[in-house]
């Protein structure tokens, strides 16, 4: 699977509450999220974004709280991959268990530029930034979190055991 | 092989053999919790695993604190979701209205968790528990969703940086002055995918609630956990909770670090975590002259007992300056009731502070003290992410008990030898 998409970049320690802010919390419904996406950064943010495009996170992205809310208001504003110097712990997992693809790529995030036109193989773990020619390749994802989305998310993954 | 306290702990509740950091390890959980904002969640994903019954009716937790009492239609559809659930399930640990208070300073207060236990929680301030020696942690709502259904969850085995702490704290220093120091020291990120594992002398002499502020604020630093040793004093604290058994727990010498802090705590002073991030941190008498507009005193950081008791002494027989509203939100229905046969409640009102009921609230900018643009808080909480307690323009200052008393009086950050 190939994610092709334009780069929107936000800076580091992106908290959650910037993410999708407490007061918005009364639903976890993605789309109705996906709708106030980054209102805590800047309002009407998520207005710049089309679907399939991708975010480019700095330093420490998703720390705060364990609202999975967030990762749920980035895929439903419709992003389906996060970039970043390096996430926080917990929002790596919801991630993760949400579907939502996440590549960390340390120093190498300088390389790309907000609204560069990226294409992302998570597979290969490959990014080409197409604005610049070059290519990036991030840090596999560890073996355990590749089980995980082998069997399709962590609910399968316990539907199986359970039943 | 010598182990960190992490590992230990790890090591007592996984069939795997627990070895170096990055391993990952497969362990029971002794307490699985949720909230009213992540419950209802884990509950959708409960379903979607197709889980009938939660895997022990007596170590899931359901506490409704965020919102509640709540705060509007939507937030009162999302608590109906959980108390349903929670029916079905017939789950004992079940909190709402009178019986609920902030869900981290209610579960030890019950007994509910104790030293090596594994707890994991839909909450990220979970790591609280670490002060009782627990390897506790916060997860989203379908790794706890999991966890409810299979009593087990995965960890990575963190690495862990060693703070330890000795010489003498003056009187109006406390140990949330000590955790804002240290994250201002090693940064937001600088515990990231890490245990914190707290030591020294100055730990030794730290009473049990004081521990549980410090663990509480290690996911400030990105910690996994924050852990303090289970000693006598633990063993006491959670023995009179009702906990079963309480035993000791200490890390093994020799035990392999990532990184050693040595911190003399001699002189430090009080400490205020200032906008927009909580390593922005600054003794107080640094900051110049800091109007506030509101004090919140409370939350899983600073709504205890000791914390009610230490602020009380401060603004006993004082008035809350005119131009601040002082919102006191002791963390339980039991530290309510303690407060008021101690007088303590009485104090606050008569010095003209507003004495709210056991919620989390304004500390996640939910209810009950909002702020304005341009208005300005110090809070005893743990976060002053922009726009955390209210408008995108407003802000967040974040310090002890005793600091906030002494800003609530003089209007402005102060030192609370100052008043
Ligand atoms: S008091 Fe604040 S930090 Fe603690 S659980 Fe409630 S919202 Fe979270």
């Amino acid at each position: 699977m190939i994610f092709a998409g334009k780069a929107h970049k936000v800076g580091d320690h992106i908290d959650t509450d910037a993410i999708i802010p407490a007061r918005f919390l009364v639903t976890s419904d993605p789309f109705e999220l996906g709708r106030k996406c980054f209102e805590g950064l800047e309002q009407g943010w998520v207005n710049r974004v089309k679907k399939g495009d991708i975010l480019i996170g700095g330093k420490n992205f998703g720390c705060g709280s364990s609202r999975e809310h967030a990762p749920l208001a980035i895929l439903g504003a419709g992003i389906p991959v996060v970039i970043a110097h390096s996430f926080a712990r917990i929002f790596y997992r919801n991630g993760f268990n949400m579907g939502l693809v996440l590549l960390e790529i340390g120093d190498y995030i300088d390389k790309i530029r907000d609204q560069d036109q990226l294409e992302v193989s998570p597979g290969t773990g490959e990014i080409r930034n197409l604005s610049t020619g070059q290519i990036i390749n991030s840090l596999p994802v560890p073996e355990f979190m590749a089980e995980i989305l082998a069997m399709g998310g962590l609910v399968n993954y316990v539907r199986e055991k359970v039943s | 092989m010598a182990q960190t306290l992490a590992q230990k702990i790890l090591q007592k509740h996984s069939l795997d053999e627990v070895g170096r950091a990055g391993q990952i390890v497969r362990c029971k959980t002794s307490m699985v919790l949720a909230n009213d904002i992540t419950a209802p969640l884990a509950v959708d994903s409960f379903r979607r695993m197709g889980a009938a019954k939660v895997f022990d009716r007596e170590k899931v937790a359901l506490v409704c604190d965020h919102f509640t009492p709540n705060k509007d239609i939507d937030s009162a559809e999302q608590v109906k979701k959980v108390r349903e659930f929670a029916r079905e399930m017939k789950i004992v640990h079940y909190y709402e209205g009178g019986s609920a208070g902030v869900e981290h300073a209610l579960l030890p207060e019950l007994g509910l968790v104790g030293p090596a236990d594994v707890v994991v929680g839909a909450d990220s301030h979970t790591c609280t528990y670490g002060g009782l020696g627990a390897f506790a942690t916060g997860m989203g709502s379908t790794d706890i969703a999991a966890a409810m259904a299979l009593g087990e969850t995965w960890f990575k085995v963190p690495e862990t940086i060693r703070v330890n702490m000795m010489g003498r704290l003056d009187k109006h220093t406390v140990s949330k002055d000590l955790i804002l120091h240290i994250i201002g020291l090693i940064g937001v990120d600088g515990a990231l995918y890490r245990a914190l594992e707290f030591t020294g002398e100055v730990v030794d002499a730290m009473d049990v609630e004081a521990r549980m502020t410090m663990a509480n604020m290690a996911i400030e630093a990105g910690g996994k956990a924050g852990l303090f040793p289970a000693d006598e004093m633990t063993v006491d604290y959670c023995r009179k909770a009702g906990f079963p058994d309480p035993g000791k727990v200490y890390p093994d010498d020799g035990a392999t670090y990532f990184r050693q802090l040595s911190i003399d705590v001699t002189g430090m002073g009080p400490q205020i975590a200032c906008p927009h991030l909580p390593d922005n941190v600054k003794p107080v008498d640094e900051l110049d002259r800091v109007k506030v507009d509101q004090v919140v005193l409370g939350s899983c950081t600073n709504g205890r007992i000791s914390d009610l008791r230490q602020a009380a002494e401060i603004i006993k027989g004082r008035k809350v300056s005119s131009n601040v509203r002082f919102i006191v939100l002791p963390a339980t229905p039991r530290i309510y009731e303690q407060a008021l046969e101690e007088g303590l409640l009485g104090i606050f009102i008569r010095a003209g502070a507003i004495v709210g009921p056991p919620t989390c609230g304004p500390c996640l900018g939910g209810h009950m003290g909002i702020l304005a643009s341009g208005e300005r808080c110090l809070a005893t909480t743990n976060r002053n992410f922009r726009g955390r307690m209210g408008s995108l323009e407003s802000e967040v200052y974040l310090g002890s008990p005793l600091v906030a008393a002494a800003t609530a009086v003089a209007g402005e950050i102060i030192h609370p030898a100052k008043v």
